[in-house]
Formats: C-alpha cells, structure tokens, sequence
C-alpha cells in the first residue's frame, strides 16, 4: 500500500470487525532516535495463540467469503523491509495489540499520508466505534478521543452531516500542528 | 484554548444537529462506502473524502457510513445509495472521478446511473 495510514485503516477495520468498541491507535514519531511507531489496541474478541501464528500467511483468514487475507502479512512486509517488525499481542475475550515499527528515514518507508482520511473512514463506520488517537512527532502531541465527543453529543450520531465536518476540521487542524512542528525543526547539519 | 473553542462549537452543532433529526430520519439519504481490505486497496478511502467534498460543495445533507467487506472484492469500490421510500442501489468500481456525476444524477436529478449500477436492494426503512 502507498501509504502507512492505509495499513492502520485496515487494522482499523480488522478490530472493527472483531467487535471491538474502543480502539486506541498511538504513533510515534521519535525523529531523533529516527523511529516511528505504530501502536493499534482494541478491545475485541482477541485470538488464540495458534490463530496469532497463522495470521502473518497471507492465505490466513477469518472471512468464509474468500479464502486470503492480506491485511496483516502487508503491514509486516513493509515494516520489514524498512528495519521494523510487526508484534502482535492477543487474549481472547480481552483484545489485540498490534505493534509496528519502522526506521523513520528509511527510504523505503510509505509516508503517514492522510490518517485524517483513515480515522473518518472509521468515525463513520456502520458500527459505533471510539477512537483513543494520539500522534506525536518529537515533542508535538496531538490527542483526540471521540468518546469524549460522543458523550458531548447525547443521542446525534457522528455520522450526522454537521458533526461530521466539524470532525474533518478538527483532525484536520490537529495534525496540521503536527506538520509545523516537524518543519520547525532545525536541519541536522 | 483552541479544544475549548471547538467544544463549544460542538454544542452549538449538536443544538442544530437534535432539531433537525427527527426530519432527517424519515426523508434522508444514506451512503455507504465498502471499507474492508479490498475497499481499501482498491482506493475506497479516496473516494469517501470524495463524496463528503462533493456533498459540501453541493450543500446536501447525506449520512456517509463505512462497512466492512460484502464479498465482491472485485467490484471494489462498492458505493450504495439509499434513500427513504426508494430500493438501494449499488454501484460497482467507482473512482474519486465518477463521484461528481454520480452525486449529480442520482442525489440532484433521481436517476440511477445505469452503467456503473451493479444492483437493487430492497427498501428498509432508515435507522
């Protein structure tokens, strides 16, 4: 996939699909230390061990209308290929960790692209889901937890056209600091 | 400052939003972009951001929802439209280009774009 956001979409959808109703996605991007992380928690129906160590085949899958799935071994192949691994944590019942991580400047690591785009895909799923967001580049953090929202909004859905634009606006301009802050950085001599 | 200012323009919205959702739940539209894996690869996201930019340049009000994969991988993007009182219609491989015509002839005029429609769902009342 071209961009990283697009494997955290689908990871996303995965734990959606797993009836997840809190996911918590944290990104780190330690320029210093020239690593990025990718942390995606969910509270879902979680795997057994023996399903954790198939999951990595792309001929592994939970679906009955197709027999691949590529989600997972995709994520683990990019993060491979630029220094970094892919971890998974699962209890059944209680949920799944899905740990990714990647050498910052390697040059074959797909840029974030817009996660703006992934995390609306999600806010406006079939299935009300929170998101626990926290992205932070160096010293720069931009949280945002739409249960806190949900709560602020009693009994009008996320999806609703207005609340669905203020969204955009604010994931918008909450990762627009992001970028100042990664500009504002002194070159490395 | 700024979250301060935000959360008090999300109560200003959800005072507009309570009154006008009795209304909405009966005349409504809905939209809903396939979301799984195979919605995704095959650009999916693109064209969600797509029709929420076509829906606020039109000013209509439409509910956009995501779901996971229905099984037509290959018909991916799989968008449907519904609206209250017409039968669902699915469209099949949709780009972010075809969405402006697609808005057009289907929300603005009512007719169903006969070649990129792959097919009818009945009816349901809209949640």
């Amino acid at each position: 996939m071209r961009e990283l956001s697009l494997h955290i979409l689908d990871l996303l959808e995965n734990a959606v699909e797993a009836g997840a109703s809190r996911i918590e996605i944290r990104i780190e991007e330690d320029l210093k230390k020239d690593w990025m992380v990718i942390e995606i928690t969910d509270n879902g129906r979680g795997m057994s061990q023996e399903l954790i160590e198939r999951v990595r085949d792309p001929f592994c899958t939970t679906r009955t209308t197709r027999h691949v799935g590529l989600g997972l071994p995709l994520f683990l192949e990019a993060a491979r290929r630029c220094g970094g691994d892919l971890v998974i944590q699962s209890n059944p019942g209680k949920g799944t960790r899905v740990r990714t991580t990647f050498r910052h400047s390697h040059i074959d690591r797909a840029p974030l692209g817009d996660i703006t785009g992934a995390l609306m895909a999600i806010l406006l799923s079939e299935h009300p889901v929170d998101l626990d967001y926290c992205h932070t580049v160096d010293s720069g953090v931009f949280r945002f937890d739409s249960s806190e929202i949900r709560k602020e909004l009693e009994n009008v859905p996320l999806s609703h056209p207005k609340v669905r634009d203020w969204l955009f606006h604010v994931l918008c301009e909450g990762e627009a600091t992001l970028i100042n802050e990664r500009e504002e950085r002194p070159l490395s001599p | 400052m700024a979250r301060l200012k935000n959360i008090e323009e999300l109560k200003k919205i959800r005072a507009e939003a309570q009154k006008d959702l009795s209304v909405r739940t009966q005349t409504g539209t809905r939209i809903i972009v396939g979301m799984g894996t195979c919605g995704i690869a095959a650009g999916a996201r693109e064209v969600m951001q797509a029709i929420l930019k076509e829906l606020e340049a039109r000013k209509i009000e439409a509910h956009v929802e995501t779901v996971g994969c229905v099984g037509m991988c290959a018909k991916e993007p799989l968008v449907d439209i519904e609206q209250a009182g017409k039968s669902r219609i699915r469209y099949a491989n949709i780009t972010p280009e075809n969405v402006p015509r697609l808005v057009e002839e289907h929300l603005v005029k009512g007719n169903v774009v006969q070649e990129w429609a792959i097919g009818r769902l009945d009816a349901r009342k809209i949640q």
